[in-house]
């Protein structure tokens, strides 16, 4: 108990606190049709953005929840807060601009600080609303746009509705209608073609306030033979009640363009991560989730790319990290709907102290589409006895020339690999975090240099107390 | 001489079943000391208790090192006091580069502080020394090493955290003789500042390139014979089945 205890303090003091921020506004909890009214009437939308979210409300009560993969029936939608706003003025360019409670904030978990060191621009989101977005001006120059939807809709009206929803419909699940209905902050990202952005695009998710949902909405756009990385982080303060993030990610790849898409989740262990991330690769377009999973009380997430044009390719990294009462149900679909595509799935989770690390995914080929391979690899460690791993590997192949291939590993640390590491002198708990990052290293790699810093500490915090 | 490592009358018992029987060893810094014996003795197992496996319970006796009782020490305690143990057959651990490895060893036992780029420096010519490359360092810790890969990777672990006390488990089988010959020189230089050496053999190959002080023959658990260099010879033209007769016929 000491132990669960000190990894709980160690997040808190890092990531897990909160401060006491004024609330300029704020919905009341309840879900029904008022909510959005004010939501509407305060983000002063368009009557077609309006009925849009009233369409979508309606959806998300028609809709079962999911009969399938983790628990969520403790989830209270009426006890959560849908809306919150803690700026009079959102979205500054300059720090200097973001309310010094929320400014300190963003300064802790050190993003001022990588903004200035790797990045082309970040955006940062307080509980509903983006606190800061800013780009870098020869990129904006260039005509790559990085501005929240709200923005992204009202400025850049034609290429925002020509995507938005189409990817994830409205009707798709049951939390993807949530986030049409309720959706405030996240990114809206265009790269005009042969633009090729050097340095990540970031944005930043924090949820300040106990009961508060979070919403965000993201719409990428690479257009012909452009290239980006996007990263995304999050953190929020440890209530003792549970929150929830629901987020829609729509991502649309060009024809020959790459985009590399990066989540380092590390929610406190009190929320509910529901999150719904497509991508449509056309014409030779290349698109990488690399989606890496420690935190949140239960994460279903299963970042998909749908290839709708020959030549497209997909590549799909999930790590998730199940500690005691985590649920991380992850994983990644494939879609071919095109010939001559190619895609790769490779999951890795770790569940210790009870954890429970599911794989879920689904790689499918429609008839006619020759010339398909597709690769699918879930390895999962477990590093005791009351921890759990599972895989739910979906294959649905209608074309008999498809080269599909799927390996799964179960593993466990053994007695023999701790005394090895131990007698060369790292503890227990060393030998344990370097077993466990040489497990996903092959994530890391993919990670920019400094974000790998940070995810291998994030495991080894998440490491301590894992043996008594 | 300082003691290094004190021995008494050590009983072993592994999954209820006892396998050192009372062992008695004593090693001052500096000396080699080579521990013989057919296979199956226990002389994998005495290094193990040495170095603290959690399977090996110790039932009667005592384990000194430096004066002080170490058999209530971790694995990880007792390699830094200054123990070390080269494996027989070392484990596999995947992603974890041999540099990575030895850099995170370097900083646990000898706290140099030296940075990452400092360190490869001088471990690229440790690793010269005994036919070690560049990109053999970058490969994943002992994954689809060869057998004589495995002996220098655990050699270069020597070399690299300069201990006062190692037990090096065969680390001449599956080596050729020019990698015995380097292993062996390297050995014998970490010698010569002090190491003291617990050599595990099956063989006396070994032994015509690094000269040990003393010979214990160890059979069905215990130290039955023990003598200078000229005992190797003696078993090996006649086996180890003339002590065993020796040893019954008592």
């Amino acid at each position: 108990m000491m132990e669960q205890l000190s990894i709980r303090e160690d997040y808190k003091t890092k990531y897990g606190f909160n401060e006491d921020v004024q609330t300029i506004f704020s919905t009341n909890k309840g879900i029904n049709e008022e909510v959005i009214n004010k939501i509407s009437s305060r983000k002063k939308e368009s009557q077609w953005l309006k009925e849009f979210r009233l369409k979508a409300l309606k959806a998300f009560f028609s809709k079962s929840m999911p009969q399938w993969g983790a628990d969520l029936n403790r989830i209270n939608f009426d006890d959560i807060i849908y809306y919150l706003d803690p700026l009079s003025k959102k979205s500054a360019s300059n720090w200097k601009d973001v309310p010094e409670k929320i400014k300190n904030t963003f300064e802790r978990l050190g993003i001022p600080e990588a903004e200035r060191k790797f990045l082309s621009g970040v955006g940062a989101q307080f509980d509903s609303e983006m606190a800061y977005h800013k780009i870098r001006e020869d990129l904006e120059k260039q005509g790559v746009i990085f501005v929240d939807p709200d923005m992204g809709l009202s400025k850049y009206k034609n290429i925002f509705r020509k995507w938005f929803g189409k990817i994830v419909p409205i009707l798709d699940n049951k939390f993807a209608a949530l986030n049409s209905a309720f959706f405030s902050g996240g990114s809206f990202i265009y790269v005009p073609p042969n633009i090729k952005v050097a340095l990540p695009l970031q944005a930043y998710f924090r949820i300040n306030s106990e009961s508060v949902g979070q919403f965000e909405r993201t719409l990428i756009i690479v257009d012909k033979n452009a290239e980006l990385t996007y990263i995304e982080g999050c953190t929020a303060p440890s209530y003792s009640k549970d929150s929830l993030h629901s987020a829609v990610v729509e991502l649309v790849a060009l024809e020959g363009a790459k985009l590399r898409y990066i989540t380092l989740q590390n929610w406190s262990d009190n929320v509910y991560n529901l999150v719904t991330k497509r991508a449509f690769a056309y014409k030779n377009a290349r698109v990488e989730w690399i989606d890496a999973n420690l935190g949140a009380k239960v994460t279903m997430k299963y970042p998909s790319v749908y290839m709708m044009e020959p030549g497209a390719s997909a590549d799909i990294l999930s790590i998730a990290y199940a500690g005691k009462n985590q649920h991380q149900d992850t994983g990644g679909k494939a879609v071919h709907y095109a010939p001559n595509t190619t895609s790769r799935i490779i999951s890795k989770s770790v569940s210790k102290d009870g954890g429970r690390g599911s794989y879920r995914g689904l790689v499918e080929v429609r008839k006619g589409c020759t010339g398909v391979k597709s690769t699918v690899r879930c390895d999962a460690l477990l590093l005791d006895e009351l921890s759990r791993s599972d895989t739910y590997p979906t294959m649905k192949i209608e074309e008999e020339d498809a080269t599909i291939s799927h390996e799964a590993y179960v593993g466990k640390i053994g007695e023999e690999q701790l005394f090895y590491l131990m007698s060369k002198g790292l503890t227990e708990q060393e030998a344990m975090a370097m077993i466990v990052l040489g497990f996903v290293s092959e994530f890391t790699k993919t990670l920019p240099m400094e974000y790998a810093i940070e995810f291998n500490k994030l495991i080894e915090l998440n490491m301590e107390g894992a043996v008594g | 001489m300082t003691e290094l490592l004190r021995i008494e009358d050590l009983h072993v018992e592994v999954e209820g079943k006892e396998i050192l029987k009372g062992i008695n060893l004593k090693i001052n810094e500096g000396e080699i000391h080579a521990l013989m014996g057919p296979n199956g003795v226990g002389k994998t197992s005495l290094g193990y208790v040495i170095a603290g496996h959690p399977k090996y319970k110790v039932t009667k006796g005592n384990l000194f090192f430096k004066e002080k009782n170490i058999l209530e020490l971790r694995p990880d305690e007792r390699a830094k006091l200054g123990l070390f143990l080269a494996f027989q057959h070392p484990v596999e651990i995947q992603g974890v580069s041999l540099n990575h490895f030895l850099y995170t060893i370097n900083k646990k036992i000898s706290n140099k502080g030296l940075n990452f780029l400092e360190f490869r420096r001088s471990l690229l010519e440790r690793a010269n020394l005994i036919g070690i490359t560049q990109e053999f360092l970058n490969r994943q810790l002992n994954v689809g090493f060869s057998g004589g890969e495995k002996k220098r990777a655990e050699v270069l672990q020597l070399l690299t955290v300069n201990p006062k006390l190692a037990v090096l488990d065969e680390v001449d089988s599956g080596t050729d003789i020019d990698s015995l010959k380097t292993l062996t020189a390297a050995i014998t230089e970490v010698n010569k500042n002090g190491t003291g050496i617990l050599l595990v053999t099956h063989y006396d190959r070994i032994l015509q390139y690094l000269k040990p002080h003393y010979i214990h023959v160890l059979i069905d658990g215990r130290i039955e014979k023990t003598g200078s260099s000229e005992l190797a010879r003696e078993l090996e033209s006649k086996g180890y089945n003339w002590l065993k007769q020796e040893v019954y016929a008592q």
